[in-house]
């Protein structure tokens, strides 16, 4: 498509909304049929929802039954390969693979295949590769973007299958697995060890660790073990082509050359599929510790972190916040479920907060916590507060803040934002947001709107809000008095509209919110480099 | 004429520092017990009891005159005593033993004796028993050595001004109802009351209450174990089973394993 001809399509496409802060717009050739205005600033005309996705691209070739005779050459095991066309499974037994956990996208995959070895993948892909079949590397499926499931009829490659320990250096800590290794197993098989996994988040039971690595998830303990991109030491990816490259290195100092495994990282399989892993795992600690807080307003929030860096430091391994909102959001589901929910504070506040300290030295810890809330208390930064006595006491309190993800998807249609900003202006995209849609008269009295809440919590420590807005049920009216309202608000703010989250499916038109056109530019070339024939997650991420 | 009131109860609470409910308890290289160098913290039966102890008094307030949490173990339970302060107990008891002796059910008996006979008490309310060794007896034997009524398996409590104890307890088959009066141990089960999170005024307030600290001589204690525990080993790994096709291969299996 030349660019005269992109320009054309796209002034055709922005007649009806138009906004004062446009200036620039560079059109580039997408996989899709639909010319999408390629945001360098606000107003992506096209608003991606589930239910106006791209139209399949015809770059692809649509699998046929002899397709599926030539796959099953290629694998070990006849039930490596799944598929409605050739009657070994039928679409319900493919459903868990085609939708996705919030029941929000539903692909149409025909064939998910779900190799046993690294060979294995690269033989399927290898054979895609030379068909001009379009893929969806998939690990647990627990994506919150539409990242992980078929948009059309791309090709699942679930990597379930691949799901062995490789090796374990207990002396530095470096763990060699499986890409299809569970989380909550990984850390299992750590733990017997006195070692932990630097990755913890609430789909632990369900999410693999390689499809972690790809979405460069972040989770409850970024704050104190940092990120994948300095975890990670060494990957095996299986590239668009076929070819494996074993970049598998358990060495923690090694500076020669680009660092290629970064590329991948966080990379939502578009540019190949990750099927080993090598990390870098930190000591478990013997002690831990949790305690939680009421506050009276942000500000005071704040501050207590300030002073919980200052006077916890080392032993600092998560701080929540959640609001009162929140709170009330996970004592609404409780009751509903007839529980009746045991009282934490006497003192309740507009703000909580969680704090979780791990150390290897019990007394140390707890002397050091026990004066640390006291000095909490008494200069008033905290109404209330509450410290787990047992390890029974510290999961319910986790809970608190744990639950509040679950009870946005159970009590309404949850409309899910994950933002960061500098930590504090954080809130005020919370307020903003209620104001507005106060103001269009969705969001009134006790659950009377539309909108029945807007809760804000999220890992403080990293300036990651979690930002949910639960209406009754879903509607476009809503959807339109939010998006691209949270998205401006957002930039205004210099911040990231997908903190951790990812593009996948969902957030990929509005990249342009936060990502300059140059670097827009820069991943293109990217992804057409590894992925010339645009195989790899189509219709995702980069488009 | 007024009638003249009943005096208000002291309730003693026995509480144990065990290995957290929620450690995977592993074997210890010497064979001879559990490794220890993990989390403890108090015996989920006792916090229970704690609770009750608690709730009894905010029930009716004219009726509890006090609550004392004791403790039979080594410096650490120190810790244990004060977190049964921030539940709402007001005083504390710690009978210090050595450092990695375990102390038995009948000696723990002994010393409560010497307990109950050193101040006055009415009612006692103590875990069923402990997680660690499960032994669930010492309720009984201080009940015996006092002479006491003793209610256990307690899902239930409800103490009157009069003394009268209704107890409802959890027994094989269904629930069994006990009518008595003070003095009574009771010993709690699961079902009795969800203890309730120690809220860190209460903590701070908790340092300041009073705990008492008595070596074993000072009550005329002995703790020498009168068991020697010979190993401790791991249950035998769970074989995997099989599936067969069919009952001729089922019994064919049977038959070479010999139990056919």
């Amino acid at each position: 498509m030349s660019l005269r001809q992109c320009l054309a399509s796209t002034s055709r496409a922005t007649a009806t909304k138009t906004r004062p802060r446009l200036t620039k717009s560079l059109c580039l050739p997408t996989l899709s049929g639909i010319s999408r205005l390629c945001p360098t600033g606000p107003a992506p005309v096209h608003v991606r929802h589930a239910s106006t996705l791209p139209q399949r691209s015809d770059r692809f070739n649509k699998l046929t039954k002899s397709h599926i005779g030539e796959l099953r050459k290629l694998v070990g095991s006849s039930s490596s390969i799944l598929s409605t066309l050739d009657g070994s499974a039928t679409e319900d037994d493919l459903k868990t693979y085609n939708n996705d956990w919030m029941n929000k996208y539903h692909g149409k995959s025909q064939v998910v295949a779900r190799p046993r070895s690294t060979e294995e993948v690269s033989k399927i892909m290898t054979w895609c590769y030379e068909n001009d079949i379009a893929v969806v590397p998939q690990g647990g499926n627990t994506g919150l973007v539409g990242g992980s499931n078929p948009i059309h009829d791309e090709l699942i490659i679930s990597l379930s299958s691949l799901n062995s320990v490789r090796s374990f250096d207990p002396v530095s800590g470096v763990l060699v697995a499986d890409a299809g290794m569970v989380l909550e197993s990984a850390d299992g098989y750590l733990a017997e060890k006195g070692f932990i996994y630097p990755l913890d988040l609430g789909a632990k039971g369900s999410c693999q660790i390689g499809g972690c690595v790809a979405t460069n998830a972040g989770g409850l303990r970024l704050l104190r073990y940092g990120s994948l991109h300095g975890s990670v030491l060494g990957l095996e990816v299986v590239l668009p082509d076929g070819k494996i490259w074993n970049g598998l290195s358990t060495l923690r100092k090694d500076n020669t050359g680009f660092d290629l495994k970064q590329l991948f990282i966080g990379s939502e399989g578009s540019i190949g599929i990750i099927t080993g892993i090598s990390i870098l795992c930190p000591r478990r600690s013997s002690s831990t510790n949790v305690a939680v807080f009421s506050l009276s307003s942000y500000e005071d929030v704040q501050k207590v972190f300030s002073e919980t860096k200052t006077h916890l430091g080392e032993i600092l391994s998560a701080f929540e916040f959640f609001d009162a909102a929140s709170y009330a959001l996970v004592r609404r589901m409780q009751k509903h479920h007839g529980e009746e929910p045991k009282k934490v504070f006497e003192q309740e506040g507009d703000f909580y907060v969680l704090i979780e300290t791990s150390g290897s030295n019990a007394e140390h810890d707890e002397e050091k916590l026990t004066n640390f809330v006291e000095h909490l208390m008494t200069s008033e930064m905290v109404l209330d507060g509450v410290l787990a006595q047992d390890t029974t006491q510290a999961h319910s309190l986790w809970s608190l803040r744990e639950l509040i993800t679950e009870a946005c998807t159970k009590l309404g249609a949850a409309f899910k934002y994950d933002l960061s900003t500098a930590p504090g202006e954080m809130y005020d995209l919370v307020e903003q947001m209620r104001a507005r849609l106060t103001e269009k008269g969705l969001l009134k009295g006790d659950w009377e709107g539309d909108v029945g809440a807007v809760v804000g919590f999220g890992h403080m420590g990293d300036g990651n809000l979690h930002l949910n807005i639960v209406a009754k049920q879903f509607s476009e009216k809503i959807q339109d008095v939010i998006e691209p309202f949270v998205y401006e608000m957002v930039k205004e703010k210099g911040g990231s509209i997908s903190a951790e989250h990812g593009l996948g499916s969902m957030k990929a038109p509005y990249i342009g919110y936060t990502k300059s056109e140059t670097s827009i530019e820069m991943m293109k070339q990217i992804k057409q480099m590894f992925d010339p024939k645009g195989l790899m997650n189509p219709y995702k991420y980069i488009v | 004429m007024r009638p003249t009131l009943p005096s208000l109860i002291h309730i003693l609470v026995p509480v144990k520092r065990s290995i957290d409910y929620a450690v995977k308890i592993r074997v210890a290289s010497d064979q001879k017990g559990v490794d220890t160098s993990v989390k403890h913290s108090m015996n989920p039966f006792d916090e229970i009891a704690v609770e009750e102890a608690i709730k009894l008094r905010e029930r009716s307030k004219e009726l509890v005159e006090s609550i004392t949490a004791v403790s039979i173990g080594p410096a650490k339970s120190v810790d244990t005593i004060r977190t049964a302060l921030a539940m709402g107990a007001d005083t504390g008891i710690h009978i210090t033993t050595p450092e990695n002796v375990t102390v038995e059910p009948v000696s723990v008996a002994h010393a409560l004796k010497a307990v109950v006979e050193k101040n006055k008490y009415d009612l006692i309310i103590m875990g069923k028993q402990a997680i660690d060794d499960d032994s669930g007896s010492t309720g009984g034997m201080l009940a015996g050595m006092l002479g006491w009524s003793q209610a256990s398996f307690a899902s239930k409590l409800e103490v009157e001004s009069s003394g009268a104890v209704k107890v409802t307890r959890e027994i094989d088959g269904g629930l069994e109802k006990l009518e008595t009066k003070l003095p009574v141990i009771v010993t709690t089960d699961l079902r009795l009351n969800e203890p309730r999170f120690a809220t860190l005024p209460n903590i701070m307030k908790a340092k300041k209450k009073k705990i008492e600290s008595f070596k074993p001589e000072d009550l005329g204690l002995d703790f020498k174990p009168r068991m020697e525990t010979i190993s401790v080993s791991e249950p035998p790994v769970r074989q995997g089973g099989q599936k067969v096709e069919s009952v001729d291969e089922l019994i064919s299996r049977m038959k070479s394993a010999g139990v056919v």
